[in-house]
């Protein structure tokens, strides 16, 4: 049983050397394993930052509040060790690092994760089951990490890496935005097989119900003008659909 | 990858200063080129008093280099004198040095690759200095008509070194060249690498610089005969107080010719200065030249510089495409950021940019126990920037 807690988290983005905007106000979350929560929101509200900001990117400061997995500190850590501890980020523009072959990425990663280097035949057969899954064509291991990947392909990549790994608590940032239903078929049944192998903790943001339909959500959250404006069960998705979100740029603004 | 404020002086344009084309301004007589004074355009990014007299004709030739050199069948491979009448035919050297260096020479190398001989491994040969000193050499590689080879020029030991090293692609021919550029850190290396490319024939070169006090290579190529093709690609590793200066030259004197030009370095220490200055000439009454050139910079610490200059002239107005690229930065944070992101750790992930950056070029070496061995000196001078 993992419990993955936001409290009170404050950040600012990182404009320039002397110039910061802050984004975050203020945002109150709790995920328990096995959980999926969705977080919808107006664009600009600060879904990516939160995902950023939990993940330690470097152009985002946290200002005030806490992090705790499982009762430990995340702000604490270094970004590698915030993934070793099991929290993982798809990212919504996932990041291209030329000439880092994704084989060579995937087993790297793989072994600091799992804090030992896989056996190498049970390893490619690990990873050319997963590339399978995530309908990759072979060719790709050999390719840069991410380079001149198309955007649903970044995303597949993602979620392989989700499988790969095997963290505690997922944030999903717009996992679903840019894919054809095949690929959302796809990247949602990977999102469901890792909450099913390890009772992963799920935080999808997400504009649309569309995904829904296949990563059911226990709780789905209203995110606005920084914050959790609001919070409900599944049907709250269903109400934002048909009324969008007026009601909360409002409040947000 | 542009992270200004690292004390990085970088050069964007060449300033409109003319090239001096190929051929034109050559001479065997080192008088006719003055002694460099440090404001010549070509001189001025060099730091004159490091060539310990390799510019100044001073010549005591007391240093002492072992040359080895093995070929595969198809493949000749002599020592001869200065009077063997194949030599010098290709070029005229283009500066003192180079005037100096073939004053001065004793023995030449001549590996001749037949007519159509398709040679399936490589020829090496290797210089190794062994005794400090200035010492001077001559190479001539010719790939006769549709022949094809790979070339493996080393540099090692300790030497205060200056060659010419002629390389003749006759029609419809194939020549890789490998230079690696591997000495002691105590070593000065000053060396021209002059390259005629024939009708419908491909020259590959891949240049990398790791060791010595001061490496100054320029490679230049000429055309012979349309549907040429030149690469020239280079890596270079420029450890503390070492400069590493590269002066490519491509004279697109011919029409429809082709040249890619892609050198990469990384700079990590203080005072390492790397200079890359990539030369470009598209000539009169050519038509279809197509090339492009790009040097890309990795400063890993303070204290370092990089100069990097792209020069192109065009005297046609008939391109196929001509263009050129420069930067010079530091690691991307980012990148780093989305492999410790998933759990690899800051120095690995570095390991993992850096060998990714440089991979480009280590991977067009078709010599795999080569590709290994510069892997592995790069991970070491990695290793100890760490
Ligand atoms: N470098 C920056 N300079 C100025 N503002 C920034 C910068 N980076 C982010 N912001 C601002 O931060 C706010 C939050 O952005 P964020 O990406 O977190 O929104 P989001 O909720 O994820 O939006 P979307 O739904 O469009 O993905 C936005 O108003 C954005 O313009
Ligand atoms: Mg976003």
């Amino acid at each position: 049983m993992t419990t993955f807690e936001i409290r009170g988290l404050r950040a600012d983005v990182i404009i320039s050397e002397d110039e910061r905007k802050e984004i975050l106000k203020g945002v109150d979350l709790t995920i328990n394993s096995g959980e999926t929560h969705a977080i919808m929101g107006p664009n600009g509200s600060g879904k990516s930052t939160l995902a950023y900001a939990v993940a330690g990117h470097p152009r985002y400061e946290i200002t005030e509040g806490e992090v705790l997995l499982d009762g430990e500190n995340v702000l604490e850590m270094e970004v590698d060790e915030r993934a070793r501890a099991g929290l993982f980020l798809a990212m919504q523009y996932p990041i291209e690092v030329p000439g880092v072959s994704m084989s060579n990425f995937l087993r790297s990663a793989v072994t600091a994760v799992r804090g030992e280097a896989p056996k190498l035949r049970a390893f490619s057969k690990e990873l050319q089951e997963a590339m399978k899954a995530m309908a990759f064509d072979s060719s790709f291991a050999a390719r840069g990490v991410n380079e001149g990947f198309s955007g649903g392909e970044k995303k597949r990549h993602e979620i392989l890496q989700l499988e790969l790994l095997k963290p505690k608590v997922a944030i999903l940032d717009e996992t679903d935005s840019g894919l054809d239903v095949d690929a959302l078929k796809i990247v949602s049944e990977g999102i469901n097989r890792a909450k099913e192998a390890n009772g992963m903790g799920v935080m999808l943001i997400t504009h649309y119900t569309r995904i829904l339909n296949y990563v059911k959500p226990d709780f789905v959250h209203v995110f606005a003008g920084g914050r959790v404006a609001e919070s409900g069960g599944p049907e709250l998705a269903e109400t934002l659909e048909a009324e969008g979100y007026e009601r909360f740029v409002k409040v947000g603004a | 990858m542009a992270t200004p404020n690292l004390g990085i002086k970088e050069h964007s344009h060449g300033g409109g200063l003319p090239v001096s084309k190929l051929d034109v301004h050559g001479s065997f007589d080192p008088n006719d080129f003055p002694k460099p004074t440090g404001r010549e355009e070509e001189w001025r990014f060099t730091p004159l008093r490091r060539l310990r007299g390799l510019h100044d004709g001073r010549n005591i030739a007391d240093g002492v280099v072992k040359v080895e050199m093995s070929a595969p069948e198809g493949v000749t491979v002599e020592t001869v004198g200065r009077d063997d009448e194949r030599l010098a035919r290709s070029f005229l050297p283009t500066d003192r040095v180079s005037a100096l260096a073939y004053q001065s020479f004793t023995e030449a190398v001549v590996v001749t690759v037949g007519k159509d001989t398709r040679a399936d491994e490589p020829v090496f040969i290797r210089v190794t200095g062994t005794e400090q000193g200035d010492a001077y050499g001559h190479v001539l590689v010719r790939a006769e008509q549709f022949s094809s080879a790979t070339v493996v020029l080393e540099y090692a030991g300790t030497s205060i070194y200056a060659d010419n090293v002629e390389f003749v692609v006759d029609d419809g021919a194939r020549l890789d060249v490998v230079s690696l550029q591997d000495w002691d850190r105590d070593s000065v290396h000053v060396s021209h690498q002059y390259t005629k490319v024939g009708r419908d024939a491909h020259y590959r070169s891949v240049v990398i610089t790791l060791g010595g006090d001061l490496v100054r290579l320029s490679p230049k190529v000429g055309y012979t005969g349309p549907g040429g093709n030149a690469e020239l690609y280079g890596l270079y590793f420029t450890g503390a107080g070492q400069h590493h200066e590269h002066r490519s030259l491509v004279d697109h004197n011919v029409s429809h010719t082709r040249s890619r030009v892609d050198y990469k370095g990384a700079l990590s220490g203080e005072d390492a200065h790397s200079v890359w200055i990539g030369d470009v000439i598209i000539g009169e009454d050519t038509k279809g030249t197509d090339s492009y050139e790009n040097n890309r910079n990795l400063v890993l610490t303070d204290g370092a510089r990089v100069d990097s200059v792209p020069n192109l002239e065009i005297f046609s107005g008939e391109v196929e495409g001509a263009g050129h690229a420069s930067t010079s930065g530091r690691l991307d944070d980012i990148h780093l950021f989305y492999l410790q992101s998933r759990g690899i750790p800051a120095d690995e992930a570095r390991r993992l940019v850096i060998r990714g950056f440089f991979a480009e070029i280590i991977n067009r070496i078709e010599v795999p126990e080569l590709r290994q061995r510069i892997t592995d000196e790069v991970e070491e001078k990695l290793a100890f920037h760490d």
